[in-house]
């Protein structure tokens, strides 16, 4: 019940960070000079009624807190305006979202099942050759530029041929079964996924190494070796645990991490997720565009912190109680 | 403290590689204009995409010489449909030190031609190739990296005061004042970093110079980075002004103001250190990601992001791949700052063994 309770007080706070978050991101986009609708305007194929019904939505001829006001009602109401070409912005993200959710989740999963273990057998092997190679490994893999690895991986997939270069499927997707449409679908990830997974594993590694390192330090640890019990129980029956949960807060700011470093990696590699759809909408001046993906990827980060949130509330205890005495 | 840092940096083995490797990249940078054979500004169209010079030091008779180089021919494949190039071995041009070449501005004051490495005036010498425009790549990645690696610090010296000041007035006054303050840095952070960059540098008017340009994406990078070290900030000052010394100035009859930035923000100096070096490479990388795209440091400035945008062509790339080198360069910085940056946690937190 309490668990519950506070889980319900977060998901309200959320709601104020949300406004705020809109405000910003909505005067940054009405400070530019752009026009809005200029692209809409010499699209010769948007009809004037379109125009007609964006400038009313928009509120363009008015004041800008009104525009805003406008702004945020439709927006509830999961009216997110056209893009420049005329095509609905919900159904554009409706078909990115789910791409970058696909990566990011995927990526975040695999980092989780190496890098935890390679943390722990780094910590537990401290100062020994393996750990000091890792140590290694990882200071490479934090320091490679996210789009010059995906720019490698590029040609690497050009020379070999092995790996399609670019976009999420095959011309001749609708034609293949399922099983077919989910081969396709790995092949077309795994550069993109590789990119971003060095990434997030050589900064999970040594957080977990970090953490394991400090807990191994404590007194209770010392006490539980002094007891007799055997390495193995003392480090996952008792260290482990304490190990884990300062990931779990880190869980968030890696989703945070993971949906910058996607944009420059859906970039390279023509890879149809929000990062890049951001992208394009920029360079287009795609104003309706722009400020529905920059909701979502906020939406998307808060989430994802919501979600590291409740997961520490159910690994850590101590949190629990915390939470009641707030 | 300071020098203490140092002497203990220089005491760590991949601490000092790195001192050394920054050390080698900062002083090429100042003495660019010396260093490299060309201007950052010079062209030669007929030279576009023209691979590394090659040196011989053994001459065709097999004797040592004094090393020469060979101009590059272009020439059009009919049967491949290519361009390709090839020695032009009917003259030898000499590669002379400390020779007289193209006009510049040593450091920007005094007027000079010598280079360290030149070569007669109907030679070229690229010892990195050229890129679309037939400008020398080795000479761009030197004036590009005085972009590229300052830039991370100036964003730094921009952001500092700001989350500083932004921390030290939230954790101080705290109440309303603090959860007001708090609620909007976390909006901010709330924003995915890069798309907050990008879209930022969208909105930079067409048509700036490139000094302004260059000083709008130190702001911009600022605007990023200042709410999260700012919420670190708060979090020591509510711990620092519970302190005796604190409630003594206050009772002398200190103002507000003066409480934070004489006594409380001062004590936070060791944690700005290692927040200093350890985001260095951050910006790097943001800099170098947003010139990638196109949206940070334009044409003709060079920035080592800007010179990699060439390397989006992967048909470009396959056959010209001198001009990944910027790519390896960004490595190699931000890999110093890393090992640079684990070394000061190490030192000033004894306790923590990260490395």
């Amino acid at each position: 019940m309490q668990i519950l309770k506070y889980i319900l007080k977060r998901i309200i706070q959320t709601i104020p960070l949300l406004i705020i978050v809109s405000l910003i991101s909505f005067f940054i986009i009405r400070l530019s000079p752009v026009d809005p609708l200029a692209e809409l305007r010499l699209n010769p194929s948007v009809s004037k009624e379109t125009l007609q019904a964006e400038t009313q939505r928009l509120g363009l001829d008015k004041p800008i807190i009104i525009q805003y006001a406008k702004w945020a009602k439709s927006f509830l109401k999961g009216d997110l305006g056209v893009t420049s070409s005329g095509e609905k912005v919900s159904t554009k993200l409706k078909e990115r979202i789910p791409n970058t959710l696909l990566l990011t989740v995927i990526v975040i999963f695999l980092a989780w099942i190496v890098g935890v273990p390679l943390g722990i057998a780094a910590a537990v092997n401290w100062k020994t050759p393996f750990d000091r190679i890792l140590t290694v490994l990882t200071s490479i893999g934090m320091a490679i530029p996210s789009f010059f690895f995906a720019v490698l991986l590029l040609i690497f997939a050009v020379k070999t041929g092995w790996f399609p270069v670019g976009g999420l499927t095959s011309s001749n997707f609708m034609d293949m079964n399922l099983s077919h449409k989910i081969l396709d679908i790995t092949h077309h990830l795994i550069l993109p996924v590789t990119v971003l997974f060095t990434l997030s594993l050589a900064g999970l590694q040594r957080q977990m190494r970090g953490n394991l390192l400090d807990v191994l330090d404590s007194d209770y640890v010392k006490f539980a070796r002094a007891k007799g019990l055997s390495e193995f129980k003392v480090i996952f029956k008792h260290a482990l645990r304490n190990a884990v949960n300062p990931l779990i807060t880190l869980l968030g700011f890696e989703f945070a991490g993971l949906l910058s470093g996607a944009a420059l990696t859906e970039y390279v590699f023509q890879y149809p997720g929000l990062g890049r759809l951001i992208l394009e909408a920029v360079l287009k001046s795609d104003i309706n565009l722009v400020m529905a993906s920059l909701m979502m990827g906020a939406i998307m980060l808060i989430a994802g912190n919501l979600i590291a949130d409740i997961l520490l509330i159910i690994a850590d205890p101590r949190i629990r109680e915390g939470a009641q005495n707030d | 403290m300071i020098r203490d840092l140092i002497k203990q940096l220089w005491k760590d083995k991949f601490a000092r590689i790195a001192l050394i490797v920054l050390g080698v990249i900062y002083f090429s940078l100042l003495f660019a204009d010396f260093i490299a054979p060309y201007t950052k500004d010079f062209s030669d169209r007929s030279m576009a995409y023209v691979p590394p010079s090659k040196i011989f030091t053994i001459d065709e008779n097999g004797k040592l010489s004094r090393p020469y180089t060979y101009n590059y021919k272009r020439e059009f494949d009919d049967v491949d449909l290519k361009i390709v190039y090839s020695l032009d071995r009917s003259q030898k041009h000499y590669i002379n030190f400390f020779a007289k070449g193209q006009p510049y501005k040593f450091l920007g004051l005094i007027p000079m031609k010598r280079h360290l490495v030149t070569t007669d005036n109907s030679g070229r010498l690229f010892l990195l190739g050229t890129d679309i425009n037939g400008r020398d790549v080795f000479s761009r990645i030197l004036f590009g990296g005085r972009i590229s690696m300052t830039i991370g610090f100036l964003a730094l010296f921009v952001l500092f005061p700001i989350g500083l000041l932004y921390g030290g007035i939230a954790g101080y006054f705290g109440g309303k004042t603090d959860i007001v303050m708090m609620r909007f840095a976390e909006a901010v952070m709330s924003i995915p970093s890069f798309y907050l960059l990008i879209i930022l540098a969208s909105i930079l008017p067409s048509g700036m110079t490139s000094v302004q340009r260059f000083m709008l994406i130190v702001i911009i990078l600022a605007l990023i980075g200042w709410a999260g070290f700012a919420r670190i900030v708060r979090g020591m000052v509510l711990s620092i002004k519970t302190q005796e010394y604190v409630q003594a100035a206050k009772s002398i009859g200190a103002s507000n103001l003066r409480i934070i930035i004489k006594h409380i923000l001062p004590q936070t100096t060791s944690f700005v250190i290692v927040a200093m070096t350890l985001s260095v490479p951050s910006y790097i990388l943001s800099e170098s990601g947003l010139s990638f795209l196109g949206l940070g440091i334009q044409q003709p400035d060079a920035s080592w992001g800007n010179m990699l945008k060439e390397a989006q062509e992967y048909t470009n790339i396959i056959y010209r791949p001198w001009l990944l080198t910027p790519g390896f360069l960004i490595f190699v910085a931000v890999l110093a700052f890393n090992l640079i940056g684990d070394t000061i946690r190490d030192v000033l937190d004894p306790k923590s063994k990260v490395r």
